[in-house]
């Protein structure tokens, strides 16, 4: 019954999108008012019934209902509880089901927070929302409902389990985050179609645009980070980053998100870049759709998993067609009637900022190259080929130290123009002493000299001494420093909370790439080894019983210098029901460094086992930098001015009225 | 000099478009040379065998590890098996950790060169998913040297 009530609640669902659709965006063409007003009730409407079929399906999953075809494919009645409700979106269905309740949360965000919009804006941007929200809820409809029934001769006794790799805290978190920043966009994304429609393209749409567009990248950037330090310690080889197409899908949409939080900015000091930062905006988003396909159709493992149910890899690339396409004809028609007034020259904070958007786009466009070259030789049976780790990696290391770069110049120069010369001046010394630490860090701590470590610290420390340098600037001239610190605007901490962030996550890719010690080995019971300076001992390996597998648990004693530090306990765990072997690592985290030990497999000739053993340095500066990162973009999102400009903009448009009617 | 614009900014502007022109060349160019570079080819092992696959190039093989071909060393990590489409069979020898799905029967992928005796080193094993799924590239090897023997026979 209740799956019913969740099917329906889908159809019903769909009806109101149809209705936010199309009748607000006629609305706002033609100036009806009741027209333009049903946006925010259809979007209630939508997000209510979205809420239903959810829920529908999350029950489904925790009373074990194997009747639905998609419950008893996923699920097992001996999978705990937090895995059974996480389920729900562990593969195509659900994550679709999913993706559309994301995006009626979003939709209702927009509807409660734009009170201070002008209706006719609301009601387009409300509108776009709702045809999106028509493609993914038709596309789960006709082709992968979650609610579909088996036969009631037919039903399971048990269902067959989620895949054991889904089970566990990382990927119960890491699907709802990276959603929450991809369907963020669409925001973004609507905002922007909608000022074409509207022909408004002024300072007020992009400030209405940054901090949704913030907040959709600091779940991005969480969701990514999530996904990567999941990767770390549950595929059991200590990689935290492949250029997996996977991986790839969800990168695309954040580096063009970040451009586009550049360009926003551009666009509303200074009234310049705008048509750009429209089609960023739809770039972000059309990438955030063909991530969220990429991954969930089945194409990545196959071209042909897309003709084995060619009425989804139909839809999908109609879908794909009509967003990106309507979007980018809309585009060519509307923005050149869009003027961009703001003057600059040649060395100015604007020309900067265009550099950085330039760079993050050339880096789009390559990974895009790299992930979709053999998936079209493919498909036109040109031969089956893949793209390898080193062809990312020589495009995306000399294209970020440029970057890197710039984030140390960029933010030191002035909006229009300025002074050539005594603003290359003052770069020199903050160059100087970040070659110099950077060179001495490695040559000191390391004992060697490989130039890409000593490029990727220098750059970290540059960025960082610029901000000093900045900062410093900023406070020369005045009498109480702290009082002067207090009053920078929320926009300058946030920028540099991010840039730091960005810092530090380029020393753990660089130090992490540099000096890991890595060994796979052959450990018979008693035997020591030792690794970077720690001894390891294999104790031996016990068996243990879980609620859905059995284990062999390996525990491994640490010492250094004769000193026991920890005992580890990698784990082998064979889940029952998908008769799978599984290899959770055992990690000894810390700041400066990781210990990481995982057993591989029992040998012939005795107890031994093969154990693979990591020394990881600096490796939790990469999700320390995402962290920070995400606090910068936090801090950008809440900025006291769009709520000031909130009342401001509410106040004037009530006076109007209240002119309008005197 | 006449074929320069007369106006400074205009110069300015010739030129930030010119740099920008040998900027995009430059990285098509690097990008190209990068793709070349490292694009992996994939080959079977009927087609290994018949000699189409180059030697010390690193490519792709595919199939299905050859029941009771597995064979691990009792000193060291080393690991040899046979990778066959049912047709040939490909000897393969890898050193280290095998994937958790990795048995005999199971279809797998494998990343590596050949060596001039004809086996193949394999620097990356892959085999994803579960226990029923087939790598794409590995089912279509065993699915064209089985349409080669039904010819054959013919």
């Amino acid at each position: 019954m209740i799956p019913e009530i969740g099917h329906f609640a889908l159809i019903l669902a769909l009806c109101l999108a149809l209705v936010q659709g199309t009748f607000p965006i006629i609305g706002a063409h033609k100036g009806i008012i009741g027209w333009m007003e049903l946006a925010r009730r259809a979007a209630l409407g939508q997000f209510v019934f979205m809420a239903i079929a959810f829920i529908a399906l999350t029950h489904a999953f925790i009373v074990n209902d194997f009747s639905l075809v998609y419950v008893a494919n996923n699920s097992n009645t001996a999978l705990p509880l937090q895995y059974r409700i996480s389920a729900v979106w562990g593969a195509h269905e659900g994550s679709l089901l999913l993706w559309g309740f994301i995006l009626s949360i979003w939709t209702i965000a927009v509807a409660i927070f734009s009170r201070s919009l002008p209706l006719d804006t609301v009601a387009r941007v409300i509108s776009v929302m709702g045809l999106i929200s028509i493609g993914f809820i038709l596309f789960m409809l006709l082709t992968s409902n979650p609610f579909d029934r088996i036969p009631l001769e037919r039903i399971p006794v048990d269902g067959r389990d989620l895949n054991p790799l889904l089970q566990d805290i990382g990927l119960v978190m890491h699907p709802p985050m990276l959603y929450m920043g991809y369907v963020g966009f669409s925001v973004a994304f609507a905002f922007a179609v909608a000022a074409l429609l509207g022909g408004k393209l002024d300072a007020t749409w992009a400030r209405w645009s940054r901090p949704w567009t913030a907040i959709a990248w600091v779940f991005l950037t969480i969701g990514i980070a999530l996904g990567s330090w999941w990767a770390y310690y549950e595929l059991g080889w200590g990689g935290w980053w492949f250029w997996d197409p996977v991986e790839n899908a969800s990168f695309m949409p954040w580096i063009v998100g970040t451009a586009l939080m550049h360009s926003l900015a551009v666009a509303e000091k200074r009234n310049a870049f705008k048509s750009w930062t429209v089609l960023l905006a739809i770039f972000a988003f059309s990438l955030s759709l063909l991530g969220t396909f990429l991954v969930r159709s089945g194409v990545l493992t196959s071209v042909h998993a897309f003709a084995t149910d060619p009425a989804r890899g139909v839809f999908i690339l109609l879908f794909l067609g009509v967003v990106i396409g309507g979007s980018l004809s809309l585009y060519a028609w509307r923005a050149p009637t869009i003027k961009s007034v703001g003057e600059f020259k040649l060395l100015s904070r604007e020309t900067l900022l265009l550099c950085n958007n330039v760079l993050l786009i050339v880096v789009t466009a390559t990974i895009l190259l790299g992930t979709l070259y053999p998936l079209l030789l493919d498909a036109l049976g040109l031969g089956k080929i893949s793209v390898g780790p080193p062809y990312f990696n020589s495009v995306f290391v000399p294209i970020t130290t440029l970057l890197a770069i710039l984030m140390g110049i960029g933010p030191l120069a002035r909006w229009k123009s300025n002074d050539p010369d005594k603003f290359k001046k003052q770069f020199y010394i903050p160059a100087l002493i970040s070659i110099i630490l950077g060179s001495a860090f490695v040559a000191l701590v390391y004992g060697d000299f490989p130039l890409l470590a000593v490029l990727g610290v220098t750059l970290a420390i540059w960025i960082v001494a610029t901000i000093i340098l900045d900062l410093k600037n900023k406070l020369t001239h005045r009498q109480n420093k702290l009082v002067a610190l207090t009053s920078l605007p929320r926009s300058y901490y946030s920028m540099t909370v991010a840039h730091i962030g960005i810092a530090v996550f380029i020393v753990g890719i660089t130090l992490t790439s540099h000096y890991s010690v890595e060994r796979d080995v052959r450990m018979s019971q008693g035997k020591s080894l030792s690794l970077a300076g720690y001894d390891f001992k294999f104790v031996g390996v016990d068996k243990q019983r879980g609620p859905n597998y059995e284990s062999h648990i390996g525990v491994v004693q640490v010492s250094k210098q004769g000193e026991h530090i920890v005992t580890m306990h990698p784990e082998k765990r064979y889940y029952i029901v998908q008769q799978n072997p599984m290899t959770e690592a055992a990690i000894d985290a810390g700041l400066f460094r990781d210990i990481y030990v995982s057993l591989g497999e029992p040998l012939p000739g005795g107890e031994a086992w093969a154990v693979r053993l990591y020394y990881k340095p600096f490796i939790r500066w990469i999700w320390l930098g995402a962290i920070i990162m995400s606090i910068g973009g936090l801090l950008a999102a809440t900025d006291k001015r769009y709520r000031v400009l909130l009342k401001r903009t509410a106040r004037n448009s009530a006076d109007n009225t209240a002119a309008a009617k005197a | 000099m006449p074929i320069l614009p007369k106006h400074a900014h205009r110069r300015k502007k010739l030129g930030l478009i010119l740099l920008m022109i040998t900027g995009v060349g430059v990285a098509v160019g690097m990008v190209t040379m990068a793709l070349k570079e490292n694009i992996n080819l994939f080959f079977s092992p009927s087609q290994v065998l018949a000699g189409e696959a180059p030697i010390n190039h690193t490519f792709r093989i595919g199939g299905m590890v050859r029941t009771g071909s597995v064979k691990r060393s009792d000193k060291s990590l080393d690991v040899n098996f046979d990778v066959t489409d049912t047709a040939k069979n490909l000897p393969v020898v890898y050193t280290g950790i095998l994937p958790d799905l990795f048995r005999e029967g199971q279809g797998i992928v494998a990343m590596g060169k050949l060596r001039d005796d004809g086996v193949f080193v394999a620097s990356e094993v892959l085999a994803k998913h579960d226990e029923t799924y087939m790598p794409p590239e590995a089912a279509e090897a065993i699915k064209n040297a089985q349409k080669m023997q039904a010819t054959l026979k013919e």
